[in-house]
C-alpha cells in the first residue's frame, strides 16, 4: 500500500528524483563531443565548467564527462558555457 | 487575585504578547498599531523580554521574518494597520498555507484612498480568504486574554490566528484591564512544537512546488497535490472552532472571563429583536439596547466575535428565536453589502429562519457610532419592517448620501 502524505504544509526532502524523472522536459539534449571537451582530450581532471554550472546536477567530474539524460532538462546553460564550444544542443531522437 | 491597571488596547496587546513569551517580534510602524510594537521593543531592549525584534523596511517583510521564525520554531508575533495590513497580503496567504501558527494584531483602521488614519474594519475583512482565524475583540480586557488564547488556537490546530480590535476607540482608549498572572499565563499555554523540525541532518524543501495531481516522491509516499494540500488548510479551519470554544472555555476555567468562544449575548433571553456586528461597534450597541429596553423594545445583542472560521452551527442556534437583525458593520463588501450580511443571510439558508434582515454600514473612517444613532437606527428600522420592508439596501448611518 502506498504511504499517505502526512505533512500539514508542502514539503521534500531533497532527493535525486524528488521531482519526478524530470528528463521527458527536454526538447533540446546536450551531446558532448569528447575531440573538444577539454577533459577528455587532456586525459586529466580540468575545466568541468559544464558541471560547475549545471542547475540540475547532472553534470559529473568523470572522464569522460557524463550527463544523466533521466534527470537532465535540457536548459543548454552546459553548451552555452563550454569554452572549447564542446556542447551542443540537438533536438531530441535526432542523436549524433 | 487580580491585578488591575488602566491602560490602552495596545499595551494591553503588547503584555499579552510579552506573557506568551514571543521569541521573535517583526513589526513596521503604523498608526494605530505602532505603540503596540513599541511596547514590545521596550520590553526587550530592557531585558523585561528575552526576545529578538528584528527591524524590517516593511509590512511585508515584517510577516515573512515571522513566517522565517515560526518555521524554525520561534513563537512570533507582529502587529499591523490597513495600509500595512494590506501590504502584507502575500505573506498572509503564505502564513496560512505554511500552516504557522503566527499571532499578530490587527489593529482596524479604514483604508485609502482617500487616507485616512481613522477607525473602520475594512482592513480586516479584505484579508478574509487568507486562511487566518479572526477573532474581534470589543474592550481591552478582551484583547490581553485574546492574545493569549490566539497562541494556544493557533498552536493546536496550526493556522494563524489574527486578533482584531478598533484603532483609537481601543487602541489609544484607556480601560480597566486585570493583567493574567505570567505564571498562570506560562501553565495554560505549552511551549510551541513547529509542525516540521529543521536540522541539518534531515533537511527539507519547504514549499516546494505541487502540482495540479498528486505525485509519488522517490520514498514512494504518494505526495498531495495543490488541491489536497489546500483542503488541509480548509479543514483546520473548520476543525478549529472546537478548539477556539474549548480554548476559551479552559481560558475561563482558569482565568475566570469567559469572553464568549464564537459569539457572545447581551440581554437576548426574551429579545426578538437581535442588533449584531463585530468588535467596538457591538458593544456600543449594548449601550443602545439599554436604552431600547427603557423604550420596551425586547431587543439584545449578539456580537460575532470569531469571523473566520465563521461560527455558522453557533449562528444558526443563537438567532433561531430572533424576528428581526440588524447588523452593524463597519466594513462593506463594495458592490454588494456588509460581509457580515451576508454570510449570516447565507448562514440561515435551508433553516426555518426567515426574518427582515437590515445591514447598517456605519462609522467609515472613523466616524463616530453613538448609542443614541443606534437607537435612531433601529426605530426606524422597525417602522420599515412593520411597513413590510423586509431587505433593504444597505443603510449608511449618519452619511450625507443625497
Amino acid at each position: 500500500m502506498t504511504k499517505k502524505d502526512t505533512s500539514i504544509s508542502a514539503m521534500a526532502k531533497p532527493a535525486v528524483g524528488e521531482a519526478g524523472k524530470t528528463g521527458d522536459w527536454r526538447d533540446l539534449k546536450p551531446v558532448v563531443d569528447q575531440t573538444k571537451c577539454i577533459p577528455c582530450v587532456k586525459k586529466k581532471s580540468a575545466c568541468f565548467l559544464c558541471w560547475l554550472y549545471c542547475p540540475e546536477g547532472v553534470i559529473s567530474t568523470s572522464i569522460p564527462v557524463q550527463i544523466d539524460y533521466v534527470y537532465c532538462k535540457g536548459c543548454g546553460v552546459c553548451a552555452e558555457e563550454c569554452p572549447a564550444k564542446a556542447i551542443t544542443m540537438v533536438h531530441e531522437g535526432a542523436d549524433v | 487575585m487580580s491585578d488591575v491597571h488602566i491602560m490602552t488596547g495596545n499595551t494591553a496587546a503588547a503584555l499579552g504578547a510579552k506573557l506568551c513569551q514571543v521569541q521573535v517580534v517583526a513589526a513596521y510602524p503604523i498608526t494605530p498599531q505602532t505603540s503596540v510594537t513599541e511596547s514590545l521593543s521596550q520590553y526587550i531592549e530592557s531585558g523585561e523580554l528575552r526576545a529578538e525584534y528584528i527591524r524590517v523596511e516593511s509590512e511585508h517583510t515584517a510577516l515573512t521574518v515571522c513566517v522565517s521564525a515560526s518555521t524554525v520554531g520561534a513563537r512570533a508575533f507582529t502587529s499591523t494597520s490597513s495600509q500595512g495590513l494590506l501590504y502584507m497580503h502575500e505573506q498572509l496567504h503564505w502564513a496560512a498555507g505554511s500552516r504557522l501558527p503566527i499571532v499578530m494584531c490587527c489593529v482596524n483602521r479604514g483604508v485609502g484612498a482617500p487616507w485616512t488614519i481613522f477607525n473602520d474594519q475594512q482592513d480586516s475583512i479584505s484579508q478574509r480568504d487568507t486562511g487566518w482565524i479572526q477573532i474581534y475583540c470589543r474592550d481591552n480586557q478582551e484583547i490581553i486574554d485574546s492574545v493569549i488564547q490566539g497562541y494556544r488556537i493557533a498552536e493546536a490546530v496550526y493556522v494563524p490566528v489574527m486578533i482584531c480590535y478598533d484603532g483609537f476607540v481601543m487602541s489609544h482608549t484607556m480601560m480597566p484591564v486585570d493583567v493574567p498572572d505570567a505564571e498562570m499565563v506560562s501553565n495554560y499555554l505549552p511551549p510551541y512544537k513547529p509542525h516540521t523540525i529543521l536540522c541539518p541532518e534531515d533537511p527539507r524543501n519547504i514549499n516546494p512546488v505541487l502540482f495540479p495531481w498528486r505525485r509519488a516522491d522517490s520514498e514512494g509516499v504518494l505526495c498531495d497535490g495543490y488541491m489536497e494540500m489546500r483542503y488541509k488548510l480548509q479543514k483546520a479551519l473548520d476543525d478549529s472552532r472546537e478548539v477556539i470554544k474549548s480554548t476559551n472555555q479552559s481560558f475561563a476555567d482558569t482565568f475566570g472571563r469567559d469572553h464568549g468562544g464564537m459569539l457572545w449575548h447581551y440581554r437576548t433571553e426574551d429579545a426578538d429583536l437581535i442588533l449584531t456586528g463585530m468588535g467596538s461597534v457591538a458593544n456600543e450597541a449594548t449601550a443602545a439596547i439599554d436604552a431600547l429596553r427603557e423604550e420596551g423594545f425586547k431587543a439584545g445583542v449578539i456580537g460575532i466575535r470569531v469571523f473566520r472560521p465563521f461560527p455558522k452551527a453557533e449562528i444558526r442556534d443563537a438567532f433561531k428565536q430572533a424576528k428581526a437583525i440588524l447588523v452593524f458593520e463597519k466594513a462593506i463588501s463594495y458592490g454588494n453589502e456588509g460581509a457580515l450580511c451576508g454570510e449570516l443571510k447565507a448562514a440561515f439558508y435551508g433553516t426555518d429562519i426567515r426574518l427582515p434582515i437590515h445591514n447598517y454600514v456605519v462609522g467609515l473612517g472613523g466616524r463616530d457610532v453613538k448609542a443614541r444613532e443606534i437607537t435612531e437606527a433601529v426605530r426606524a428600522s422597525v417602522g420599515a419592517i412593520e411597513a413590510g420592508d423586509i431587505e433593504p439596501n444597505p443603510m449608511w448611518l449618519n452619511c450625507f448620501t443625497e
